[in-house]
């Protein structure tokens, strides 16, 4: 089996991203920003994001890492962008959800745009935690109160 | 037991094993050893015949129990040259009995503006609790760094240890660069300025002889489980003289010699600080394993792993893409080889050996400081120990080819 086993893990749109990512630049507006780490293996994520009246204006994310999360931080800003808070939350959800096996329907998974195909981690159980910690750093930033410290 | 140390195959069932289809090829050494049949044995049998506390009954089990309990301590007297059984505590772990020596002998010899030494390639269990003994006496940490080649800057050693300095804390062997530590030269600096020295002998003790009467270090501590004992139980050494005067780590079972309503006297070395009932079937097993360290030789193990340092680094340092840290020598490598592939993530290469058999680890390692020191987040670590063979290099160094191939090749 050997190596063809990583197909579905490394398919080509996931290292598309990973090898050119999509809003990966700093917003200098932004209303909120996380900074989360995998304590696993040392990797650093940062997203920053611009809401404007319960939207999404902007998005944007640096940080170094795998494949898998740098992929799974590019998919992410480009699912949310444009979307309300809310519905970024109820996505950042159903991706935690799926990475855990549990189930959505299919309109929910419609939802998450090309992240879904990222939902087939849960093959990969040493690997979930990479594909979930831009979703988490997403989460962490929308529900961040004013006053709260950015975790360093 | 079989005493072919290039065959050893029957003693570990768990090696002979498809992961993902593939055979496997077991090179996370480091992080814990597979248990030979013998110390799995041991466990089975304690538990089916001589299972009971141990020091507190009179009836035969208690006493079956205590004899062998007390018989794994003056093995791994032996096994590390300690001059008297009673300088060996079992603890949990080296992690364990790091901590143990902070937060006893730490707390009471460490007095605002004295200085603690440890080493930037410090594991986190030899760093933490130095770190958060140092805030919180207002002491110093200081860290003796490496020279370029990376290995221990020995003339910065000379430079961080003072007289102000009251403990050195350095890892025997690095579980990130493969360098063995001049620990001797260390616990002779550190004596001459009238401080004590600790050495983690996690990556050391299963690999190569020691002997802590020679180091003249004063404390040392080591897990079981890297050197094939079962995880839970781990050593301390710690020279009498100083273990006498220090206070107890933990209070209840076991380690008192009378309580009173108001005050307790507690027992003598090494029960003061073995509280409440310890993992005995572990530290019998941990007397098994150093039977078999020993029936083979530590000299014969240290030359079986340098044969194949010595087969399988130069050809890792051969293939362009991958960066090997620590010393690019092999006499100067022990069997701890951190890399990384360019422009591939160690996390990445590491789910993509897996997939080829062969298990290696990636991380920082719990160096968080080593891995900024050399500039990089994470490293991929193949470890061998002395069952492992030239198949399992092999097997490394084709996984790695086809990895690369498997990312850039286009083969996706």
């Amino acid at each position: 089996m050997g190596l063809s086993k990583l197909n579905g893990l490394y398919r080509e749109v996931i290292l598309d991203h990973a090898n050119h990512p999509h809003n990966k630049h700093d917003i200098p507006q932004a209303t909120s920003k996380m900074t989360v780490h995998n304590p696993t293996c040392g990797d650093t994520i940062n997203v920053a994001v611009d809401v404007e009246d319960g939207r999404i204006k902007d998005i944007g994310y640096s940080g170094s890492g795998c494949t898998i999360s740098q992929a799974s931080a590019s998919m992410m800003t480009e699912a949310v962008k444009g979307k309300t808070t809310d519905e970024a939350l109820a996505m950042a959800k159903t991706f935690s959800d799926m990475a855990i096996g549990k189930q959505h329907s299919q309109a929910d998974l419609d939802q998450l745009g090309d992240a879904q195909i990222l939902t087939s981690i849960m093959e990969f159980p040493a690997r979930i935690k990479c594909a979930t910690i831009s979703w988490w750093a997403l989460q962490r930033a929308l529900l961040k109160k004013d006053d709260e410290e950015e975790e360093q | 037991m079989v005493n072919n140390i290039n065959d050893l195959s029957a003693d570990f069932p768990i090696l002979d094993q498809q992961v993902n289809g593939e055979r496997l090829a077991y090179l996370d050494n480091a992080a814990t050893a597979q248990k030979p049949k013998q110390v799995v044995d041991t466990l089975v049998h304690f538990y089916e015949h001589d299972n009971a506390n141990v020091h507190r009954g009179v009836h035969t089990l208690a006493e079956r129990a205590t004899t062998q309990y007390e018989e794994a301590r003056k093995k791994v007297q032996h096994f590390i040259n300690a001059a008297d059984n009673r300088e060996i505590i079992f603890t949990k772990g080296c992690t364990d009995g790091l901590n143990l020596v902070a937060s006893t002998y730490g707390e009471q010899n460490i007095h605002d503006g004295d200085e603690i030494v440890i080493s930037i390639m410090e594991h986190h269990s030899n760093l933490i609790p130095w770190q958060q003994l140092a805030i919180k006496k207002h002491a110093k940490l200081k860290y003796i760094e490496l020279t370029p080649d990376g290995t221990l800057d020995m003339a910065d050693a000379r430079q961080k240890i003072t007289d102000k300095t009251k403990i050195v804390a350095v890892a025997h062997a690095s579980n990130v660069l493969g360098t063995v530590n001049p620990l001797k030269d260390l616990a002779q600096l550190a004596h001459q300025h009238g401080a004590i020295i600790v050495g983690d002998g996690a990556q050391s003790v299963p690999h190569m002889p020691v002997d802590v009467q020679d180091l003249d270090v004063d404390f040392y501590a080591f897990s079981g489980h890297k050197m094939m004992g079962p995880t839970g139980i781990g050593v301390l050494y710690g020279k009498a003289d100083l273990l006498r005067e220090m206070p107890p780590y933990q209070y209840g079972g076991e380690m008192i010699s009378a309580v009173y309503r108001d005050r307790t006297e507690f027992a003598d070395i090494p029960f003061k600080f073995e509280a409440g009932t310890q993992n005995i079937a572990g530290a019998i097993a941990l007397g098994t394993a150093v039977d078999y360290l020993e029936k083979i030789g530590m000299d014969q193990v240290a030359a079986k792993e340098q044969e194949l340092v010595d087969y399988v680094l130069p050809q890792l340092e051969a293939i362009p893409y991958v960066t090997v840290y620590g010393p690019q020598d092999p006499q100067q490598h022990t069997g701890v080889i951190a890399f990384n592939m360019a422009g591939i993530h160690p996390h990445d290469v590491a789910t993509a050996l897996d997939a080829e058999g062969v298990a290696v680890r990636a991380g920082h390692h719990c160096a968080q400081p080593l891995m900024a020191a050399l500039g990089v987040a994470a490293t991929t670590r193949a470890s061998f120990y002395f069952y492992n063979t030239q198949k399992d290099a092999d097997q490394l160094i084709n996984a790695i080819k086809a990895t690369k191939e498997f990312f850039n090749g286009g083969t996706i």
